[in-house]
């Protein structure tokens, strides 16, 4: 690992600059900017959003495990528990579809020029620090009802990593060749 | 370089890109792309300006996700530079404050579109810290990690959006599924 790197700070703040760069141009080349493409994503008429999402991890993921598997990278898997996923996600997909952006469209958003977006960013702000007031109460209670053991899928099986990254990226190529030969 | 002007690339293509920034952001900085954090830590620099430093030095969640400028704050700063150039190279920069899918829906007031995109922002900024990640952190990032709560977060996520948005906007007719 890179670990004399990842210890120079002011070097990774530029790196973190760059790589937001490229991918905010990615972002804004995907049209997933764009409030016309969440929102259609979210109804159903615009798989954009899925396509970009299921590639991206596609790839990242044959990457990421066989750089892994090389001793080059190790992995940053979030100790969240399953409640906390599913009350946030659906948290975030309600207002997901009245703001019709996420975190980070919306500030590739603002780059576009689409200054509603701002409103969004000063919102998930908002909802942030509102997060943050109640955390002292929460953090002992709900947020670790179903808190797994073992974070990862190869670990909660019990398997070699490789056993799963396979079929799942057979999985998601499945399923992006269906969407795509089905007009979606 | 005919492709650095053109307004849209494929879904894949850009997937791909993305999947290979993750290699060299795990690599080059023993990081994962990932955004909501950033704008907690930035309620905690706002907090820190407005509600007194003491406060927010005491609060558990600001010891976790210090109110400081990381790597990750630096990666959203980036986004917004990234996507002005792309739209900027591709004549697709398009200053308005109202989506136009948005105005043919509901008309022309700006106070409502404002509103409704703070509101939904707030619950995009309180679910994404719930779930410890958003679209990026969890829906991209924990995803290829083949992280479980990551799967079950991206999913609840659409779940979620899905149900509201033929809520907030009427079941398309055309909707493909």
């Amino acid at each position: 690992m890179l670990t004399s790197l990842h210890g120079r700070r002011g070097l990774q703040l530029t790196l973190g600059l760059l790589a937001g760069i490229l991918f905010g141009f990615l972002l804004q080349k995907g049209g997933v900017t764009k409030y016309e493409v969440i929102v259609g994503q979210l109804l159903l008429v615009d798989f954009t959003v899925i396509k970009v999402m299921l590639s991206a991890v596609v790839v990242g993921m044959l990457g990421v495990h066989a750089m892994k598997s090389l001793g080059l990278v190790q992995l940053h898997p979030k100790p969240d528990s399953l409640s906390a996923g599913i009350i946030g996600g659906l948290i975030f997909g309600i207002g997901f579809a009245g703001m019709g952006y996420c975190p980070g469209t919306l500030v590739g958003a603002v780059g576009n020029g689409y200054l509603d977006a701002i409103f969004g960013g000063l919102g998930v702000i908002a909802g942030a620090g509102v997060f943050a007031a109640a955390y002292a109460r929460l953090q002992k209670g709900v947020l670790r009802i179903a808190q797994p053991k073992n974070l990862t899928l190869p670990e909660i099986f019990g398997v070699n990593r490789w056993v799963v990254v396979v079929p799942a990226a057979v999985l998601i190529v499945l399923l992006l060749w269906w969407m795509d030969s089905s007009g979606l | 370089m005919d492709f650095l002007t053109e307004v849209r690339w494929s879904p894949y293509a850009v997937g791909a890109g993305i999947g290979v920034l993750s290699w060299l952001t795990f690599l080059l900085s023993d990081k994962a792309l990932g955004c909501s954090t950033a704008f907690a830590r930035t309620s905690g620099m706002l907090g820190k300006l407005f509600r007194g430093r003491g406060r927010i030095e005491k609060n558990p969640y600001y010891q976790k996700f210090a109110p400081v400028i990381d790597w990750e704050w630096m990666l959203v700063l980036g986004i917004l530079i990234g996507a002005a150039v792309s739209a900027l190279l591709s004549g697709d920069l398009d200053p308005r404050w109202i989506p136009p899918a948005w105005e043919a829906s509901f008309g022309a007031s700006l106070a409502a579109r404002l509103a409704v995109a703070f509101s939904g922002g707030i619950l995009v900024g309180f679910g994404s810290r719930w779930a410890g990640g958003c679209t990026s952190g969890h829906g991209i990032s924990g995803t290829m990690q083949l992280t479980l709560t990551s799967w079950i977060m991206a999913i609840s996520i659409f779940v979620g959006g899905i149900a509201a948005a033929m809520v907030i906007y009427g079941v398309p007719e055309t909707a493909g599924v």
